[in-house]
């Protein structure tokens, strides 16, 4: 590996790597439909209880409001966050961070790195935290975190989350300008590919179809049933009658949570959500998150004993 | 004697907690020593992104002993009174002491506390201080319990005198306490130990931490303005910035950024905005042009390349930034050309204000109609004042806004002028929303006082309707705010508003189906009114700071006319001034007593003495006199009033005070002779009415 990555892939697999050699398990990106990397169970979830964790992944997001039709250079309705979440905090997790800056090529000694004030809050999860934006010459490349509460539960003991926004982060690496200039795999390659050859034209059609055409009646109906499928999860009894054991449903119910925000996320692009209604509807995607929280902490993986 | 340097070294402290939190550190351990039994010379407190430090000098190396003795019962007495004077004094009954005294044979307590040292004491106080610190927010982390800032790395805690330093022996949820620090994160990230404040605060600047917040301020400004004035321009002052960027730097570096020529042409205030929200820049003025031309950022880093890298990295930045407004003011100008301000405001029509109070669209036509009807008092031309709050929130849907929502106003002033509107309707958008404090400046251009009082009033005339009103500290829709800033555009521009009449004619903009509160009843009965209630308590909180007491505004708020703030500001003045008189604080009295006498007999004769007295029935001089008085009064008042020359009349009801007190001298009121008694009566009766012309004198206190 040459001293400065080439593409945004290249980003992306060092970050692996390094996480991977600090002990981290490589997880994979989930397979809903999120709006930031938190929103992963291995985040949200893996959050709470007294069981030590260590992941690290990459997490497709989706932010429909984001969305310019591919347009402006750092906007974008479909983008990728990397993820680690590590239970208990290292008392040295601002220094392993640092240090994966380095590994991405980003030389403390050349520039300005500074961790500024920014408490850090998910109305929709219930979840708050204090700690930084990770500044790197004025721009902000990361959120560092230390979650104190998710889904109303007290975090013990305390996540530190990291939370980089790749595109943004490799476009300074790299020192591109527009996200669809930027290189996606080796540009040396027999078939090199930006990050526009593969996602300008998505970016088109997700915007149209966010703001102008999604069905919004068929939208709040998928938002109710999935509001309706998490409390029917959660209220079933634990027991289950043909294994005869106790089996808690907390991941499946919390996919149904996952669900009720991307829709309601969809809703707000379709701008048919007033902004007195929002504090409604984000009101009852906290119960969700809130009710799963309230499922897992009776979980073993959550550290629970039957 | 021994001086005492403490340091707690954590991950970054946010920049606005730093100072408070430095005074905090100071404060909660001088206290906790001092109450301890120490004493100590002086004591300064620092704090940088990583530490909050202390330095205390001349402390007294132990506690003075005490000697404490306490009576307790007679010897014989119950044994439940001998067991409580014992747990009361924390003692055994071994320890008692009997001794002969005036009454007999009695136990008595010594207790002895020995002095202690000061380590003990330091390592008990900085325990507490740590444990019970006053952050605004505070976290743990790990597996802790502790709570901070951000997470608490080290601790110092030294003291030193002249034979040597010493670490004070505490740990603190797993931190044990020592004698060493840290330097720059990057700079000099190794550690070091100090044998004292002085030893400390140099090896830092040699590990690339300036201490001091105020000295790391002064290398910024002076860095910056020079590098501004060698290229000819000079730096925008804003120290609250200033402030804010010392906090984020351990060594500040200076460096001069270039805007792009492509972005010079936008609103200076949208280049400043966007710099200083976003990026901490300093904007950079040319002194010519008066044009935002450079910026100044302020690195946390001195590095091989002098910098190059970290400002090119933040040039770049700026430039998305900029190119993101340079294209939000673009297509808001060509909305405002095609459609007008009414077309870039069309939209709000669809944004709830509040689910009970309809669109802000709604609300914008109730203040236009109120702007209208409010203009003729303030001066304004009701065309423009109309016309005015039609577009004064149009830019809330301009992209401008919709980015940098601190931007709103002004950049309604910027659409308007575009559009071509009159200046008068641009400085109005931009005014409306003043006053937001209490030292905001107010607007004194007539359209924009008709504007801002509508947006006020018919915020307040809306809540009340609906029954949203504050409640203790609970004011979520600002209420208070809007109320300080009607009474403060009404009595800064001399505005002369029955505000009860605006209120009831915007109460009826207000559609039936919203209303759920108290509504403005057809007739001033009982409880009328609680919003006129509101203001006045946010009057008399207004006045006080002025120097005014409420009992003063009390007698005011009683008079008719109570809604026209600016008249009843104006009695309050008057009478304010009269009560600071000789005469004046005497002539409550006189009233007082002419008040009660008047009051206890009409109450045991059932009659009221209103019919006025009669001169032939006067028997005494001093009552002759008073007749005299009072005709003169009368004659001044009556006319000072109808001009609302408050000063005149009360300066002529003081004059009354030699009268009324020689009468009082002189004569008895309750003569046995009844003729003679209902005249005195009655007179008194004079007096009370002239003086309740005036203001109701019986709120006043004393």
């Amino acid at each position: 590996m040459s001293d400065k990555p080439r593409s945004f892939q290249e980003i992306i697999l060092r970050l692996q790597s390094y996480w991977a050699a600090k002990g981290c398990a490589i997880l994979q990106p989930y397979d809903m439909e999120v709006g930031a990397g938190t929103f992963h169970p291995a985040t949200t979830l893996r959050a709470l209880g007294s069981k030590p964790w260590a992941a690290a992944y990459v997490q497709p997001s989706r932010r429909p409001t984001d969305g310019r039709y591919g347009v402006n250079p750092n906007r974008l309705q479909h983008y990728y966050q990397y993820q680690v979440l590590i239970k208990p905090s290292p008392p040295d997790l601002q220094d392993l961070y640092l240090g994966s800056l380095a590994a991405i090529g980003i030389d403390a000694h050349l520039h300005d790195i500074r961790f500024v004030e920014d408490d850090w809050e998910s109305p929709t999860l219930g979840a708050w935290g204090l700690g930084w934006e990770v500044w790197c010459d004025g721009m902000e490349v990361s959120q560092f975190t230390y979650f104190q509460q998710v889904g109303g539960h007290d975090c013990r003991p305390v996540s530190g989350e990291l939370t980089y926004g790749l595109e943004r982060l490799a476009m300074y690496v790299l020192g591109v300008d527009h996200v669809m200039d930027m290189p996606f795999n080796d540009p040396d390659a027999p078939i090199p590919l930006t990050y526009g050859d593969i996602f300008r034209q998505t970016e088109q059609e997700y915007a149209r179809w966010n703001f102008d055409v999604a069905d919004t009646d068929m939208l709040l109906q998928h938002f109710k049933d999935a509001e309706a499928e998490c409390h029917r999860i959660l209220s079933t009894a634990a027991h289950d009658p043909k294994k005869d054991m106790q089996i808690i449903m907390a991941h499946p119910a919390y996919d149904q949570c996952i669900k009720a925000s991307h829709l309601f996320n969809l809703l707000d692009a379709r701008g048919v959500i007033s902004v007195t209604e929002r504090q409604a509807y984000i009101g009852r995607v906290r119960a969700l998150a809130k009710a799963c929280a309230d499922a897992f902490v009776q979980t073993e993986a959550a550290g629970a004993t039957a | 004697m021994p001086d005492l340097l403490i340091e707690l070294f954590s991950e970054e402290i946010p920049a606005r907690m730093q100072a408070r939190a430095a005074d905090d550190l100071r404060k909660l351990v001088t206290d906790g020593l001092v109450e301890a039994g120490l004493t100590y010379a002086g004591a300064a407190a620092f704090a940088t992104p990583r530490r909050l430090t202390l330095a205390i000098d001349g402390l007294t190396g132990e506690s003075r002993a005490v000697r404490e003795e306490r009576k307790g019962p007679k010897v014989g007495a119950p044994d439940a009174a001998i067991d409580g004077f014992l747990r009361g004094a924390g003692i055994t009954c071994e320890a008692l002491e009997i001794r002969d005294d005036k009454k007999g044979q009695t136990y008595f307590a010594v207790i002895e506390k020995p002095g202690r040292k000061a380590a003990d004491i330091i390592a008990e106080v900085l325990d507490a201080t740590v444990r019970n610190f006053p952050w605004p927010k505070s976290m743990r982390w790990g597996t802790g319990s502790l709570k901070w800032v951000r997470p608490l790395q080290s601790i110092i805690c030294l003291l030193s005198d002249e034979a040597g330093a010493e670490v004070v022996p505490l740990t603190i949820d797993g931190i044990t306490a020592g004698r060493s620090s840290r330097g720059h994160r990057f700079l000099s990230p190794d550690t070091f130990t100090v044998n004292g404040f002085d030893d400390y605060e140099a090896k830092l600047k040699r590990a690339h931490v300036i201490l001091r917040a105020d000295e790391r301020a002064e290398v910024i400004w002076n860095d910056a303005t020079q590098q501004a004035f060698a290229s000819g321009l000079e730096l925008v002052e804003d120290r609250g910035l200033l402030a804010e960027v010392s906090g984020l730097v351990e060594w500040p570096v200076v460096l001069l950024g270039r805007i792009d020529e492509a972005f010079l042409g936008l609103p200076p205030e949208v280049l400043q905005t966007s710099m200083k929200e976003h990026q901490k820049f300093f904007s950079v003025r040319n002194p010519k042009t008066g044009r935002i031309e450079r910026f100044v950022t302020v690195a946390n880093m001195a590095t091989a390349d002098d910098g190059a890298t970290i400002l090119a990295g933040n040039q770049k930045v700026l430039a998305a930034r900029l190119s993101d407004a340079k294209f939000f003011w673009e297509n808001d100008l060509r909305t405002v050309k095609a459609e007008g301000l009414e077309g870039m405001g069309a939209g709000l029509a669809n944004v709830t204000f509040h689910n009970k109070l309809g669109s802000q669209g709604d609300r914008i036509a109730r203040i236009a109609a109120l702007a209208r009807e409010i203009a003729p008092h303030v001066g304004a031309d009701p065309d423009l004042a109309e016309q005015a709050a039609k577009v004064a929130k149009a830019d809330l849907q301009s992209e401008m806004v919709n980015e940098f929502p601190e931007l709103q106003g002004l950049m309604g002033r910027y659409y308007v002028t575009a559009a071509g509107l009159d200046s008068a309707v641009a400085a109005a958008c931009q005014d409306h929303y003043s006053p937001l404090g209490p030292s905001d400046a107010v607007p004194t251009a007539p359209v924009s006082v008709a504007v801002a009082l509508s947006d006020k009033i018919d915020t307040l005339t809306g809540f009340w309707a609906i029954d949203e009103k504050p409640t203790g500290s609970k004011d979520p829709f600002a209420l208070r705010r809007a109320a300080l800033g009607v009474i403060r555009l009404v009595l800064e521009n001399g505005a002369r508003i029955n505000l009860r009449d605006i209120r009831v004619s915007a109460e009826m903009r207000i559609p039936e189906e919203f209303k759920s509160g108290e509504t403005v009843p057809d007739d001033a009965g009982a409880n009328y009114d609680s919003l006129l209630a509101f203001f006045h308590d946010r009057l008399k909180v207004y006045l006080k700071d002025q120097g005014i007491r409420y009992d003063i505004i009390d007698a005011c708020i009683a008079m008719p006319g109570n809604d026209d703030l600016t008249l009843l500001v104006k009695r309050a003045h008057a009478l304010a001034e009269t009560l600071a008189t000789d005469d004046g604080e005497n002539l409550i009295q006189g009233f007082k007593r002419a008040n009660n006498i008047l009051t206890q007999a009409e109450e045991k004769d059932g009659v009221e003495y209103s019919y006025g007295a009669d001169l032939k029935f006067a028997e005494d001089d001093a009552e002759k006199a008073l007749f005299a008085a009072l005709d003169a009064a009368d004659a001044k008042i009556m006319p000072a009033m109808k001009d609302e020359d408050f000063s005149t009349a009360m300066t002529a009801m003081a004059a009354l005070r030699g009268p009324i007190d020689a009468f009082f001298t002189a004569v008895q009121v309750n003569d046995d002779l009844q003729v003679i008694r209902r005249n005195r009566l009655n007179l008194l009766s004079r007096i009370r009415k002239i003086c309740l012309s005036v203001a109701d004198l019986t709120k006043i206190e004393g």
